[in-house]
């Protein structure tokens, strides 16, 4: 695992990220601001809508709608803080709860009063992060609600909000079927707000009237770059300006993976693309959670593909038969075409199933999967059809089966902040 | 009438595609989501609900649930 770097991008004033190493105690935190009265109730709601601020897990849904569909149910509710960093490629989330645990925290209280619930759940199955929060808990003293750490195992969909609240009610970590919501039936039954840990993490700051909370996100940047890292950076910036002010590129990327894994492949035109939900969506990509995977010189695209689609094909809940029967089709073809073993036949059905697939399952896992496919095919047409015809040295050298996270990152060796 | 099909639990028996092919697809290996188009929010035609019906009673694993309220 490479060491990481952390840094402000130079038209972001940082928010989340510190300026000093190591892990924000109770007083480091309240020193800043933090734990004051601010905005509440329907005050604190509006001024979220005002903020602009979208769910930072992935699904960037707007965040104040999400908190009004809890609020405007009836009887008792509760708060779930979902730290479950599914995708390897991000460590953002594990990074604020093992460094910022009060600024979460803080987050989480006044989620909580804005929504009515008395329970708070912090959710996480980093053993650091969970450290961190009970210590956290335990500086805390006496607060308007139950907060509660539930750690649970790790893997790519315990994430999911309703895999969350799964678990929380003791069963597997798996996702449900929708409907209904957890905003209607959650933990306990109880109407129930899950939000991603980055999303809480900006709370603090607009509950005191800070301006410009919902216009920076945290990147996580791995793959071929020098100083791979957990960054604070507008929305909206070129994704090629954020890779060379952060530290340039190992050399001409090849591609990028967008979103961790979730939002699949680019080609190089991803250098002119911006970093906002809305701009990679119409492009048919994705931020997602905000992690960046820059490919370099020895990485092929449809190796890469493969990779990803064997860790869908593994990490799958299992429960729903198009996605475990068609994220393993979709590994077993994309590793033939590896191989050099696969024709326009089994192109064509790569192509079939990256359209027929997504939505068929009760989460959003097939969907990535499906989407990984869609991506290499559209944005690396000439190197799948090459694959047809000659092998290819980097698939050759790749154990498809061995990799079990690609480009996966931890927090464990984020060096002490530096200029960016 | 509103139904959930629960692929978290569909085995693929494709008895509902058999009783009401225009609520249904399969997938190549047989399991079941809805027809495009609809989902557990779509009030169904009334010309569909006895089909409906009949895919949600005769499915092995009660995959289908006719919705009530928030369920």
């Amino acid at each position: 695992m490479p060491t990481l770097t952390t840094g402000a991008h130079p038209a972001a004033r940082p928010r989340l990220l510190r300026d000093q190493a190591g892990r924000e105690d109770r007083a480091a935190y309240e020193a800043t601001g933090g734990y004051r009265p601010g905005l509440a109730g329907t005050d604190l709601i509006d001024a979220v809508a005002a903020s602009g601020l979208r769910g930072r897990g992935g699904g960037a849904f707007p965040a104040a709608r999400k908190l009004a569909a809890v609020a405007s149910q009836d009887g008792e509710k509760v708060v779930v803080v979902n730290g479950e960093e599914g995708e390897p490629a991000s460590v953002k989330d594990r990074w604020l709860l093992r460094t910022r645990p009060h600024l979460v925290i803080d987050g989480a209280l006044r989620a909580a009063q804005a929504v009515g619930a008395r329970t708070v759940y912090f959710y996480a199955s980093d053993a650091a992060a969970v450290a961190s929060l009970e210590a956290a808990l335990a500086e805390l003293g006496s607060v308007p609600a139950d907060l509660r750490v539930h750690p649970v195992e790790a893997c790519y969909v315990a994430g999911e909000e309703t895999a969350a609240v799964n678990a929380i009610n003791g069963r597997p970590a798996k996702p449900s079927e929708k409907p209904p919501r957890p905003f209607e039936a959650g933990v306990g039954g109880l109407p129930t707000l899950v939000a991603n840990t980055e999303t809480i993490a900006a709370l603090p700051g607009i509950g005191r009237g800070a301006t410009g909370q919902g216009l920076s996100f945290l990147l996580t940047l791995g793959g071929a770059v020098p100083r791979p890292g957990l960054y604070e950076v507008p929305f909206g910036i070129r994704l090629g300006e954020a890779t060379e002010i952060l530290g340039g590129l190992a050399g001409p990327a090849r591609g990028y993976v967008m979103g961790g894994y979730f939002a699949g492949l680019l080609n190089p035109r991803g250098h002119d693309l911006l970093l906002d939900h809305d701009a990679l969506r119409a492009e048919g990509s994705g931020l997602g959670c905000g992690a960046v995977t820059v490919l370099g010189a020895d990485d092929c695209p449809v190796g890469v593909a493969t990779l990803l689609l064997a860790y869908f094909g593994r990490q799958n809940a299992g429960q729903c038969g198009s996605c475990f029967n068609g994220t393993a089709a979709m590994a077993a073809v994309a590793t033939a075409l590896a191989r050099g073993q696969a024709g326009a036949a089994e192109i064509a059905r790569l192509a079939h199933w990256s359209g027929f697939l997504p939505g068929r399952g009760a989460c959003a896992t097939l969907d990535g999967a499906a989407g990984v496919t869609a991506t290499l095919l559209r944005e690396f047409p000439a190197e799948v059809d090459a694959h047809q015809r000659d092998a290819c040295p980097h698939c050759a050298a790749t154990d498809f089966l061995a990799t079990s996270s690609p480009f996966a990152l931890t927090p464990d060796s984020i060096t002490p902040p530096v200029e960016a | 009438m509103k139904i959930k099909l629960d692929r978290t639990i569909c085995d693929g028996f494709g008895t509902c595609a058999a009783r009401a092919p225009a609520l249904f697809s399969l997938d190549e290996w047989g399991y079941a989501s809805l027809a495009r188009g609809l989902s557990a929010e779509t009030d169904l035609p009334r010309e569909l609900e006895q089909a409906a019906r009949r895919a949600l009673l005769d499915c092995p694993v009660h995959a289908i649930t006719e919705r009530t309220q928030a369920r």
